[in-house]
């Protein structure tokens, strides 16, 4: 329980330096938020009296600690590159976006993983583990985005399974929507699957050479049966710290894919932003990944306990 | 020490055959890139109107793309600048990443306790998207890429030459050494590095795969090396629009990039193994 807290305060404080150290930062870069507004030809007085408007000339932890108060509201200021619109309302739509599509890419790690570990562990050595390890390692090699693009050729262009750059908004069609977010969400799995695979073979392999397994097989109990009744499950364990990193890696992932495949969710909008250096947009995607990497950590390190029995004790 | 003769090598790839195989992966790449910067078959950047979207052939290997350009001239000029970035990347990170991490190890204290802690928080982000916020800091261009670059890799080098450091700090051969009053500086660097050679040269493939990865993904965003420098991952960027008609324009830029990761990647594993 006390550790639990501790890791619940340490996670606070990384949400709360990383938000500090960003807005610092943000706020030292030449070119602040009144002269994007006003334009390079406002005159000096203008830019002044807006600065004053604002409040950009407050102190930086004055600023920050409005800024934290209102995004703790859920309101993250307005954009710059679309004056006006609050940068809630622009994240809001996106965020849907990117959720289905993580949720799709995670969905299909867990559903390939455990099969394709479980096979290469079974035929340890013959052609079927050498031909899916060979395919891992050069898939782990592909770049996202290339990828991508490879799928973007292969099944849209060739074999017509979807029509590149054609996404329909989830709510026009939530159906065809998701059918097109499948094909990013594959490209964001595959790499991961072959992560995971790998991982979980050695996390096997390693269990499978402990004394429990030797005396059960001595026993008599098949290797399939020590398998799914012992080793799987203990096997497990480790994995679940892992899955906190692949959580993060699909983030990044889902990045480069929305781009790949012109999915209007925040990894575009982040590009765009830095582009047109819109900085609360930024801002408020940074901390939405923050939070999201920083709390699945957290997750994952409670799930550790509950689900290890050695820890639990302690 | 006993000679690299010719024999010794060819013996030692024997045995790891991995380690041969990626240092003669990059070894190619490397001799390919550095011709792309001397000389090309076609122009990089000259456009011909009689010969756009040509599929593969004797004349151009890789075939030509939307404007008539020879795409191998291109992928082999553009490795040479990935390659570059991805050298200068580690060896900024490298360099500043091992001398904190060495100096930290070995000195150990709360101020190796914070910066630590730092480096598993950093850790634990997905390095896409550390580069992508250093760059929307500093701004899109090759020398911002490396800068972003090189300061996201520190934390690795650092974890990779700390642990190394503790590893050998309180052996025998180190004690002697301090005994003997050799300042701490010339430990670190005479004494325990060496040794630690072959993680240091595992973390420099490691980095140099990242590097390559990365950089080819913030071009593609549009946020790395800027036209007119060529760059295989702006090359991806500009071929999707005529994935149709030239698929081939995407592709050998693309297998340029897995084959130069695949080596570095059987190099790092090769050495771990050995």
């Amino acid at each position: 329980m006390k550790s639990v807290v501790n890791k619940l305060i340490s996670l606070i404080i990384t949400v709360l330096v990383i938000s500090f150290v960003t807005f610092i930062v943000f706020s030292i870069i030449p070119g602040n938020a009144a002269i994007a507004k006003l334009g390079v030809d406002a005159s000096p007085e203008q830019i002044e009296r807006l600065e004053e408007e604002m409040g950009l000339n407050d102190p930086i932890v004055l600023r920050y600690g409005k800024w934290l108060l209102n995004a703790l509201k859920g309101d993250f200021g307005e954009s710059l590159q679309y004056s006006g619109t609050k940068v809630s309302a622009l994240l809001s739509s996106r965020l849907q976006v990117t959720l289905v599509l993580s949720l799709l890419s995670m969905g299909l790690i867990l559903l390939f993983s455990f099969p394709i570990s479980l096979l290469c562990v079974r035929h340890q050595g013959k052609w079927v583990d050498a031909l899916l390890s060979g395919l891992g390692q050069v898939l782990m090699a592909v770049p996202a985005f290339f990828l991508g693009i490879m799928i973007t050729y292969l099944l849209g262009l060739v074999l017509h399974f979807f029509k590149p750059g054609a996404y329909i908004p989830l709510s026009e069609n939530p159906s065809r929507a998701v059918l097109y977010l499948l094909f990013p969400a594959i490209s964001i799995a595959l790499p991961k699957i072959s992560m995971t695979v790998r991982f979980l073979k050695s996390s096997i392999q390693g269990e499978l050479s402990q004394d429990y397994v030797r005396t059960a097989r001595s026993h008599g109990m098949s290797q399939g049966k020590v398998l799914s009744a012992h080793v799987l499950k203990n096997a497990l364990i480790p994995v679940i710290t892992f899955l906190a990193t692949i959580i993060a890696e699909i983030m990044a992932g889902s990045i480069v894919a929305e781009q790949v495949f012109s999915v209007p969710g925040i990894g575009r909008l982040l590009i765009t932003s830095i582009s047109a250096r819109d900085f609360p947009v930024v801002q408020a995607i940074v901390m939405y990944i923050t939070s999201v990497v920083v709390t699945a950590g957290f997750v994952m390190d409670i799930l550790y306990i509950l689900v290890d029995p050695r820890l639990r004790r302690k | 020490m006993k000679k690299w003769t010719l024999s010794r090598i060819w013996e030692y790839c024997k045995v790891h055959p991995k380690v041969f195989a990626g240092a003669l992966i990059l070894f190619v790449f490397l001799i390919l890139s550095l011709l792309g910067q001397v000389w090309t078959p076609f122009s990089v950047t000259k456009m011909d109107p009689l010969s756009v979207s040509q599929s593969p052939s004797l004349l151009h290997i890789f075939g030509t793309d939307n404007f008539g350009r020879d795409v191998f001239s291109r992928v082999i000029n553009g490795c040479g600048i990935t390659v570059l970035v991805a050298l200068l990347t580690n060896l900024v990170g490298g360099g500043i990443g091992i001398l904190v991490g060495s100096l930290t190890g070995y000195f150990g204290g709360s101020f190796d306790q914070i910066l630590m802690r730092i480096n598993d928080m950093l850790l634990s982000f997905p390095s896409v998207l550390l580069a992508l916020l250093l760059i929307s800091f500093l701004g899109p261009g090759t020398l911002n890429v490396v800068l972003a670059l090189g300061i996201l890799f520190i934390p690795s080098y650092a974890r990779i030459a700390r642990g190394e450091v503790i590893r050998f700090k309180d052996r025998d051969f180190v004690r002697s050494a301090r005994l003997q009053g050799v300042s701490p500086l010339r430990i670190i660097f005479l004494h325990i590095l060496p040794n630690a050679r072959i993680s240091l040269f595992t973390a420099a493939a490691i980095g140099f795969n990242n590097a390559v990865l990365a950089e080819a993904s913030m071009s593609y965003l549009g946020l790395g090396l800027q036209p007119p420098t060529p760059s295989l991952g702006r090359m991806l960027f500009e071929a999707q629009s005529y994935l149709l008609n030239c698929p081939w324009y995407a592709l050998f830029p693309g297998i340029t990039i897995i084959l130069m990761i695949l080596g570095a990647a059987l190099l790092s594993e090769g050495l771990k193994e050995s």
